[in-house]
């Protein structure tokens, strides 16, 4: 399969670690973080998504970079290929 | 109540589009039934493994396990300890090499290469109408749980339109986009938003765990705010009248651990299918091994929002008086009653006619604890991360619907289409059948989904039927592959006297408290059970025995199967399978059993 899921997934927790972020930084000192014990929930776990969104997506395009490099994988057990 | 803001919406959509996209981007892979029914056999370990626990982390496991966990407390965590890793362990080591290396694409189709087609056809009918009812039924939760949060008040009325639609609205919603993925991109494409909902369940649940711990002064101010029965997952177990679920060690040992547990994880072929994905022998059996790592850090996940919303004070009303400027400022914050009456975070059941809660015998009120894990999202995440909550909680919906989803359209397609009504076609013609058996599989849900609307006990009959077709299941799979001389006969009417068995059991034995009818007594009451969870384990007990000692007693009067034709599925008669030349010793599957193993009994002892 050439698609790494870590691509996509990376993308989509960078995305929401990001807004979180902004949020979080845009609210600080808001008294919607009265139902968090005043901490600001949005800013410090968005930057956990947003650290483990990155991680994911940088090692699944690194994996990708390497795959493209190698040469096709042989034929596995006489399976015939389509496309192209 | 709940203020949903533009970043909560969002956040929501932007998982949507995420969850789509992965569909349409794998479109194009998917060029042959292997393909779209087997993810191509092709997917790296981590992943199915993954998607192994995912696909069992509905809503059953996420609203269910809180439920559970503020009503009994540190017990439920036996499902995990006792229920699920044991058995994965097993699954891993000694099962999937026949799983995996029968070539088998289903588990039913296992089931006719081992015994014979009747077996198969038993199973494969049964099982399919199973999935299409459980994911029915995991539709009906969610709609409501939407409906009692909430969530789309505020859209329909931005949009002007009539609530009454939000029940259809979020069935139809949730049904087109599992739809539409699964059309799309196949098993593959279920497996990896599987594990797309297994990390955002973490990212939205973790937060909460946390914050909710803070509120109630760590783990030793949780010890301090509930029953002490309550924070112990074996104390008490040696007898049922000490322990909040009244269930006595050999009840739990046997009925959890030996027969359901490993019944649902070792030959559910929703699980089962993902393994059965992965790219080689080695992947395939270290799935269920790498399963059971998160798994067992999963009951500090869900199991402890519920244990904490009991934890938590409960809100009254109260009055702040303050002084701004010379003025006086009253603030009364007004809480309902049935929120008053509640547990913590957990609210009263309120009779919907009188307006009061309800009571039990003794007149303490009736507790909603399905609300637990809810509760406590909206008790403690502010707007933003409060989306992300509600976006686990519904992946979390979605992950379970789509297992049994792709489960269905690769039993209905393989062990009944291609088996009985349409031998020989081409390889496109069985893929066309699959996309379409996924339309009508979520047809048939979304039907089970409006008729639990209107028959009040239907989700409580269809569970307690899956449970008698379920119970003796463990015992033929593991007869079949451990003994060679068990056969098609045996193992056919072994299957059906079990849940004859199960049936029997119910209809003869009750919980207290409990009337005569769908919770058992029905034919007569013989025996008194100390609650419903252990009169279902004692049932599943007696199945299962049933369906071992019918299957032995039939196999010696049959006639058994030469030897050559089970080789490859049967443990004595096959060979070991070849190591990878380079592989360490830290790398093989045994070793991760043992740690697995090792780490499962120090978390059994940490919540001694």
């Amino acid at each position: 399969m050439s698609l790494d899921l870590r691509v996509p997934m990376g993308l989509m927790f960078t995305l929401v670690g990001l807004i979180l972020t902004v949020y979080g930084a845009a609210t600080k000192g808001s008294v919607i973080y009265e139902r968090s014990l005043g901490i600001n929930a949005n800013f410090w776990w968005g930057l956990v998504l947003l650290v483990f969104g990155l991680t994911m997506f940088l090692l699944g395009r690194r994996s990708q970079k390497r795959l493209a490099k190698l040469p096709p994988e042989p034929v596995v057990d006489g399976e015939v290929r389509r496309g192209h | 109540m709940l203020n949903l803001t533009s970043v909560d919406w969002l956040i929501m959509l932007l998982y949507f589009v995420f969850v789509l996209g992965i569909g349409f981007a794998l479109k194009r892979y998917m060029k042959t039934s292997k393909d779209f029914f087997q993810a191509g056999r092709a997917l790296p370990a981590w992943i199915c493994g993954l998607a192994f626990i995912s696909a069992n982390l509905g809503a059953q496991e996420v609203i269910g396990m809180g439920a559970s966990g503020a009503k009994y407390g540190l017990e439920t965590a036996q499902f995990y300890g006792i229920g699920a890793i044991p058995a994965m362990i097993f699954v891993g080591i000694f099962m999937m090499p026949f799983y995996y290396g029968s070539k088998a694409r289903s588990v039913p189709e296992f089931l006719r290469m081992r015994f014979d087609e009747k077996t198969r056809a038993l199973n494969a009918c049964s099982f399919a109408v199973m999935t299409v009812f459980s994911s029915g039924i995991s539709m009906y939760a969610m709609a409501r749980l939407i409906q009692a949060l909430h969530v789309f008040d505020g859209l329909f009325f931005a949009l002007g339109w009539n609530p009454d639609g939000i029940f259809t609205f979020s069935i139809v919603l949730s049904a087109v986009i599992v739809l539409l993925y699964i059309f799309l991109g196949g098993l593959t494409s279920a497996i990896y938003n599987e594990v797309l909902q297994f990390f955002l369940i973490i990212a939205g649940f973790l937060p909460l765990v946390l914050i909710g711990l803070r509120n109630v002064g760590g783990w030793n101010g949780l010890k301090a705010s509930v029953p002490m029965q309550y924070m112990h997952e074996w104390k008490g177990v040696a007898h049922a009248s000490t322990n909040p679920m009244g269930i006595e060690i050999i009840g739990i040992s046997m009925g959890l651990g030996f027969v359901l547990g490993s019944g649902y994880w070792c030959t559910d072929f929703l699980v089962i299918q993902t393994a059965m994905a992965s790219k080689n022998m080695e992947s395939a059996r270290k799935v269920p091994l790498i399963a059971a790592v998160p798994k067992m850090l999963f009951p500090f996940l869900v199991i402890l929002p519920g244990l904490l919303a009991i934890g938590v004070a409960t809100p009254h009303t109260t009055t702040v008086e303050r002084h701004v400027n010379g003025a006086i400022i009253r603030e009364t914050t007004v809480v309902s009653k049935q929120v008053e009456e509640g547990r913590g975070l957990v609210p009263a059941k309120i009779n919907p006619v009188t307006g009061q809660p309800m009571l039990d015998a003794s007149g303490q009120p009736l507790l909603d604890y399905d609300m637990a894990t809810p509760n406590m999202l909206l008790h403690f995440f502010p707007t933003g991360i409060l989306g992300l909550g509600l976006t686990a909680l519904l992946a979390s919906f979605m992950s379970g619907m789509a297992g049994n989803v792709t489960a269905f359209n690769t039993v209905f397609t393989y062990d009944l289409y291609q088996s009985y009504i349409h031998k020989g076609g081409s390889d496109r013609h069985y893929m066309a059948v699959g996309r379409w058996a996924t339309v009508g599989g979520i047809l048939l849900s979304i039907g089970t989904a409006y008729a639990a609307i209107n028959f009040n006990n239907i989700m409580d009959t269809l569970q307690l039927v899956f449970s008698f077709v379920n119970a003796p299941l463990f015992a033929t799979f593991l007869l079949g592959m451990f003994w060679k001389r068990a056969t098609g006969h045996a193992a056919f009417s072994g299957l059906i006297s079990g849940t004859l068995a199960a049936v029997l059991h119910h209809g003869l034995t009750l919980p207290i408290e409990a009337r005569p009818g769908i919770h058992g007594g029905w034919i007569a009451v013989l025996h008194h059970y100390p609650s419903d969870m252990a009169q279902n384990f004692w049932t599943a007990i007696f199945a299962f025995s049933t369906n071992l000692v019918v299957t032995v007693v039939v196999s010696y009067c049959t006639k058994a199967r030469p030897e050559s034709e089970l080789v490859g599925l049967v443990h004595s008669l096959t060979p070991k399978p070849k190591r990878p030349e380079n592989e360490l010793w830290w790398q093989r599957p045994e070793t991760l059993a043992l740690a697995v193993l090792l780490g499962a009994i120090a978390l059994n002892i940490f919540f001694y």
